[in-house]
């Protein structure tokens, strides 16, 4: 993301099916959508935009793999290796015991990991000021954006053209 | 244009509702003035909370010696309401996490409420550990630091310690859920304000948009700290359960234990989670969101809830009879017929015969019945607990320290002022935040809004095609 303004040429539809459509339309017709923003997840709307899925998931893993390890091997070297204490009898290195917090371990890594990610990989984080084309985003509006920042007048045309064929409630420019 | 839906569904949301009407009706109640009943309330909460915080620094100034808790009966309310409290904590993640993998659309009427029920109900849980230290200003010793003693770490062994960490991180987790699926509603109540609250919301919402990828990863994200949050919730009531039955008391030790607490814990829960939301829906107008479906099928979750705990108490009874140990079998008579025979039929009571009254369709979606018995229910997961651990103690090895146990003010102060906290902590959250899931509730609209599945919808289907047949007829 440029530091740049830039030119948005936006249109706002009153429903995700018509969204849905218009955005079929725009990729067969090779229109280059900047972005669609929605007031809910609107689902399959993700394959017709092109939107591979996301990682997260992955990276989740990753995450609670890595708290399970640290839980569980953190707890072996306190209790067996730092300073072995005998608890009633039972082995220094007692691993049934360890199973509780290893799995709590697990949990909260990957929880936090992962939420973290979410938010630095989104640029969300508090203080944000967020680039709203519309109020009504957040509402009732299902809008898609271009960027017309260096486009010609005639597809600039074309655009408008396509947003009037899609039914677009409202067709508005801004600078972002 | 929306796809045909089965006509088995039950209507979620009443009264016609646009997506425009949904963001108004349910940010409206952060915009407007505070009514009279919520100061009202809001004042007495208060009072309550104000009370707690005299009775801790009472404790703390004065000494656990205040707690009627003795030699004997070293454990009795306080760790009685801790568990009360975690339990109640449950549904929340329940209904949000469970109910979410199990693709229940009903949730979304419930579940930021009882999310934030979760929170409040187990930062009144943490309270009793913490307070029962005594040296409160020393609790972060319960947490493996490095420290100048060698280091000398904590006991990994100890169920107390796992208590530590299954609470820490349920508390944690569950305010990373509740936040991440609050974050696109405050962007809501951002857009609609001005002035001061719209700053405010600008920092609370970090700069959502809306962005198709950026709801991909929402989806992505709130899916897999369900699937974390399922087992985390069992994990957590089954550590509160190893508390007493990995001990070595008659009564406690208990293998029966983990999915007996999980049980009463979802029951007390949903139990409380009736009881707010029959207030809330009435006083924020929520009724065409949270309607009587939604209470039907909570009220359905506590009838089957109520019978496991029932069949587990039974089954207890049962194993200490068939297990031929006569310190097991005395227990259990002690728990029935002994000193506290009042709390053990109290909770026989309010836990397995009231919940039964739900069989009944009449009851299950009527609001009194549903409130009064919410109330029952919560009494006795209350009593349940005192059972076990006050019961159990006040009879120990030897018949010479048997002992009986009597609160004193202080812990009935502190106890009263713990359900004034939670009252106080929900009654600001219902100021600041969207009380149901505005984002959630557009998303199910088609599929169970009013105007497009039901009676309603059939008949405005009907009158349509009506009319068309009478055009047609006029123009023959």
């Amino acid at each position: 993301m440029s530091a740049e303004s830039k030119k948005v040429l936006y249109g706002l539809y009153n429903d995700e099916e018509e969204l849905k459509s218009a955005v079929k339309t725009a990729r067969q017709g090779h229109l280059d959508i900047m972005d669609v923003y929605s007031p809910f997840p609107v689902h399959g709307l993700d394959p017709i935009l092109g939107l591979s899925e996301s990682r997260l998931h992955i990276l989740g893993f990753v995450y609670g793999a890595t708290g399970a390890l640290f839980g569980f091997l953190f707890m072996s070297w306190a209790l067996a290796k730092d300073w072995p204490i005998l608890f009633g009898g039972k082995p220094y290195w007692p691993v049934p015991s360890f199973i509780p917090i290893t799995f709590e371990m697990t949990v909260l890594f990957a929880a936090w990991g992962m939420t973290i990610t979410f938010y630095t990989i989104c640029g969300m984080w508090p203080g944000v000021k967020a680039k709203i084309l519309d109020n009504r985003i957040s509402d009732d509006k299902f809008c898609i954006a271009f960027d017309v920042t260096e486009a010609e007048q005639r597809s600039m045309s074309q655009l408008k053209d396509f947003f009037k064929k899609t039914g677009a409630a409202e067709v508005h420019e801004k600078t972002l | 244009m929306s796809h045909p839906v089965a006509p088995v569904r039950h209507v979620l949301i009443e009264g016609n509702k646009s997506y425009h009407q949904i963001s108004e009706d349910l940010s409206v109640p952060t915009e407007r003035a505070p009514s009279r009943e919520w100061i009202l309330a809001f004042s007495v909460a208060s009072a309550f909370t104000a009370l707690y915080v005299f009775a801790v620094v009472w404790t703390i100034w004065k000494g656990i010696g205040e707690w009627g808790t003795n030699r004997t009966i070293n454990w009795a309310w306080d760790i009685t309401n801790f568990v009360w409290w975690i339990g109640i904590g449950h549904a929340g993640t329940l209904i949000s996490a469970i109910l979410l993998l199990f693709r229940q659309r009903w949730r979304t009427g419930v579940n930021r409420a009882a999310e934030a029920m979760t929170i409040f109900a187990v930062i009144c849980a943490g309270q009793f550990p913490l307070i029962h230290m005594g040296r409160l200003w020393l609790a972060f010793f319960i947490f493996p630091f490095p420290n100048t003693r060698g280091p000398l770490w904590v006991n990994f062994n100890s169920p107390l310690l796992w208590d530590v960490f299954a609470i820490s991180t349920y508390f944690s987790v569950s305010v990373l859920f509740w936040y991440t699926g609050l974050v696109p509603d405050l962007a809501t109540v951002r857009d609609r304000a001005v002035g001061f609250r719209k700053k405010m919301y600008e920092i609370f919402s970090f700069g959502w948009t809306g962005s198709a990828k950026h709801w991909q990863r929402w989806e992505s994200l709130s899916l897999i700290l369900a699937g974390l949050s399922t087992p985390l919730v069992l994990s957590v009531h089954t550590i509160v359960s190893f508390d007493f039955a990995t001990s070595v008391i008659p009564g406690w030790h208990t293998t029966i234990f983990p999915p007996y607490f999980v049980a009463g814990a979802i029951f007390s829960g949903f139990a409380m989670v009736q009881t707010l939301m029959v207030i809330t829906r009435k006083v924020l107008k929520l009724e065409e969101y949270i309607t009587i479906n939604h209470i039907d099928s909570m009220n359905k979750v506590i009838v089957l809830t109520g019978t496991i705990v029932g069949v587990a108490y039974l089954t207890e009874l049962f194993i200490a009879w068939y297990s031929g140990y006569i310190y097991e079998q005395f227990a259990f008579y002690n728990r029935v017929f002994g000193i506290y025979w009042w709390a053990y039929f109290g909770m026989m009571f309010c836990n397995v015969v009231s919940p039964q009254l739900f069989w009944s369709r009449r009851i299950r979606r009527s609001i009194w019945w549903t409130f009064f018995l919410s109330i029952v229910v919560n009494i006795g997961m209350w009593f349940e607990r005192f059972v076990i651990i006050a019961t159990t103690l006040a009879r120990d090895y030897l018949p010479s320290s048997w002992s009986y146990y009597r609160p004193t003010w202080v812990e009935i102060s502190i106890f009263t002022g713990t359900i004034g906290l939670f009252f106080f902590l929900f009654m600001i959250f219902t100021r600041l935040a969207p009380v149901v899931a505005i984002a959630e509730v557009k998303a199910i609209l088609k599929v169970a809004g009013d105007q497009y599945i039901g009676p309603k919808a059939r008949k405005e289907k009907q009158q349509q095609a009506e009319q068309v047949a009478e055009k047609q007829q006029e123009k023959l």
